[in-house]
């Protein structure tokens, strides 16, 4: 196994004693390659940081084993580790400038000066931050500040880097910039980044693979489009995208909703009583006349520019989201109290176990 | 925003009472100041204006070996309280709250709780015993007795500039290869200089003005200048005590200034 660069093996941590107890982590195991951009997602509390932080020092899993290239480094303290993080809150060191922050961790390896000067210089640049280098982080814009710690982690040539979140605190358009510098930096020195966010977004446009967790589990682990088209479960599905839902009777190929309405579902899926799902936008709305698998009536549309929401009802009552393309032509979406037919994509009704 | 809100300032009788403070509090120490420059010894009939309780206590062989003896002791006691005092603030904010953590910030802070007068006598009765015992009469008692009651003075300052601080700059020093050491070294006593200096000061005035505790412990000869005016007043009131009282006032304004320009700058 040498192209794994941290491996995870049942980690368990718990907070508090007995009846107090708190799993944070609840026997994960994970693996992830070297070089690649691996994002945990979650919801706040889902367990992402807990074992980020502990692949960082900070945290002592309460069982399970972490390993780095192979090396088990539990027991290491983080200043022992050959990997570095980019906090949440930057945590730049206030009484020193930008070139004695971004120079720290090789002063405290005891590198010589010279090496230092050139380490730095070189991280400011890939940072675009040689102009600010003796100014103090906070006369710093969020951004520029947001660079610095990102130059800082990356300086001692870390083995992994962490990234907790650190995109969280800046605006829109400033997150987007630094998406694509982060990607960039990723590809350009081909370091093992682990990325922490709660922002599906964020995690579907960066990662090579994407591990969804929840309250402490691993729920499923692959790439954004594994995960977005073949989500495990309603969770994972919930949690990514916008999705329709819908109660469904499964049977061997078929599934039926509403008591009366059969589709056809992979033969492969779960049989009994289970969740349907469906992208909006894997379904096609058609005209009345064609041929389609369903019947349904438009009875609300919202006009997004590149598309519009369309909210679909069916004979029996169930609701349906679906997403109509504009054309080049400036089509719209059918009027409300339309008749129109309904196609599902192949592969687009999956059954999901709750 | 009609509704205007409270303030004490706009009650009854607000300035008359702040003037009266004001008056009470300064009055007398603009008087002793005025008097230093008395022409005449008295200080109650002045006398015209004059530069010459200066240089006579200047060069009065007592006052300045009592000078000297007092500013050894406040800044031999306010380093050692200042050190002590900055290991107390890091115990008792770098660790998990424990339960005993209350009793423990009122141990160090009994000093100013415990009425001077309780200590003095408490100290008195100690070191005699450890004098007989050891034969030593020195300085090293003063020093002791001052280090003591000087720690609560620098600790209040060091612990409250150490809450304020981020405890995500230690974890990141660790983060960034910092031992232990290195990151109290590099980034933690860097960041809590402010709040030692401004300790140190407190504890350093707070020195050099006692009375109490000081003429309790001191041996024969051991007079520092808080004493030492205080048996001249008792002899006789002399206007050389005015100068020396000034120059005093002037050396705590400014400390007391320093502390306070230290404590405002946060960065």
């Amino acid at each position: 196994m040498r192209d794994v660069a941290i491996e995870a093996v049942s980690l368990r941590k718990v907070y508090g004693t007995d009846q107090h107890a708190v799993v944070a982590l609840d026997d994960v195991s994970i693996s992830i390659r070297k070089g690649e951009f691996f994002t945990l997602l979650g919801p706040s509390g889902c367990g992402k940081t807990t074992l980020l932080k502990m692949i960082a020092g900070f945290e002592t899993p309460s069982e399970g084993n972490i390993l780095l290239n192979g090396h088990d480094i539990t027991e290491q303290p983080p200043n022992r580790r050959p990997v570095n993080t980019v906090f949440q809150s930057y945590a730049l060191f206030p009484h020193l400038t930008v070139r004695q922050n971004v120079g720290f961790g090789l002063s405290m390896l005891g590198r010589p000066a010279a090496e230092i000067d050139e380490v730095v210089n070189r991280a400011l640049g890939l940072v675009k931050l040689e102009a600010m280098a003796d100014r103090k982080p906070q006369q710093l814009s969020g951004g520029q500040q947001q660079r610095v710690a990102l130059a800082r982690a990356l300086a001692p040539s870390p083995e992994v880097l962490l990234l907790d979140e650190p995109l969280s605190a800046l605006d829109l358009k400033l997150r987007k910039e630094m998406q694509t510098e982060l990607k960039r930096l990723q590809l350009e020195l081909g370091i093992t980044f682990i990325f922490v966010t709660h922002d599906q977004e964020e995690a579907l446009t960066m990662s090579d693979r994407i591990a969804v967790m929840s309250s402490g589990n691993l729920l499923q682990v692959g790439t954004p489009k594994e995960i977005y088209n073949h989500p495990v479960n309603r969770f994972v599905a919930d949690f990514i995208g916008e999705t329709n839902f819908i109660p469904a009777q499964v049977a061997g190929t078929t599934a039926t909703i509403g008591g009366d309405i059969a589709l056809p579902v992979d033969p492969a899926s779960p049989q009994g009583s289970h969740t349907l799902a469906v992208r909006p936008e894997h379904i096609r709305i058609v005209p009345s006349g064609a041929e389609a698998t369903l019947r349904a009536l438009i009875t609300e549309s919202v006009y997004f520019g590149t598309d519009s929401h369309v909210r679909l009802r069916l004979a029996n009552d169930i609701e349906l989201v679906a997403r109509f393309q504009s054309d080049e032509a400036g089509g719209d979406a059918p009027p409300v109290d339309t008749e129109v037919g309904l196609i599902f994509a192949p592969g687009a009704l999956q059954v999901l176990e709750d | 925003m009609a509704r205007r809100d409270f303030s004490a300032a706009r009650l009854p009788g607000f300035a008359t009472i702040a003037i009266t403070v004001f008056v009470a509090l300064y009055a007398p120490i603009l008087m002793l100041v005025a008097y230093s420059f008395n022409a005449g010894d008295s200080i109650a009939i002045w006398e015209g204006f004059s530069l010459k309780w200066y240089p006579v206590a200047w060069n009065n062989a007592e006052v300045r070996e009592v000078t000297l003896r007092s500013l050894t002791i406040a800044a031999t006691a306010s380093v050692l309280s200042t050190t002590v005092a900055t290991m107390a603030a890091l115990g008792t904010t770098r660790r998990r709250q424990t339960r005993g953590q209350t009793f423990i910030y009122l141990l160090i802070n009994q000093p100013l709780m415990v009425p001077e007068i309780v200590t003095a006598v408490a100290l008195l009765i100690f070191f005699a015993s450890i004098k007989v015992a050891t034969g030593y009469q020195g300085l090293g008692y003063l020093i002791a007795a001052h280090t003591a009651f000087c720690i609560p003075f620098a600790y209040l300052p060091i612990r409250a500039r150490l809450e304020g601080m981020d405890l995500t700059l230690e974890i990141a020093a660790g983060d960034l290869y910092a031992s232990s050491w290195q990151t109290f070294r590099h980034v933690t006593l860097p960041l809590l200089a402010p709040g030692i200096g401004a300790g140190m000061m407190l504890a350093f005035v707070t020195s050099l003005d006692d009375v109490v505790i000081t003429l309790f412990v001191k041996s024969a000869g051991q007079d520092t200048l808080p004493t030492y005016m205080l048996a001249q007043i008792r002899r006789s009131v002399s206007a050389e005590v005015n100068a020396i009282s000034t120059l005093l006032l002037l050396l705590t304004v400014l400390l007391l200034t320093a502390f306070f320009l230290l404590t405002r700058k946060r960065d």
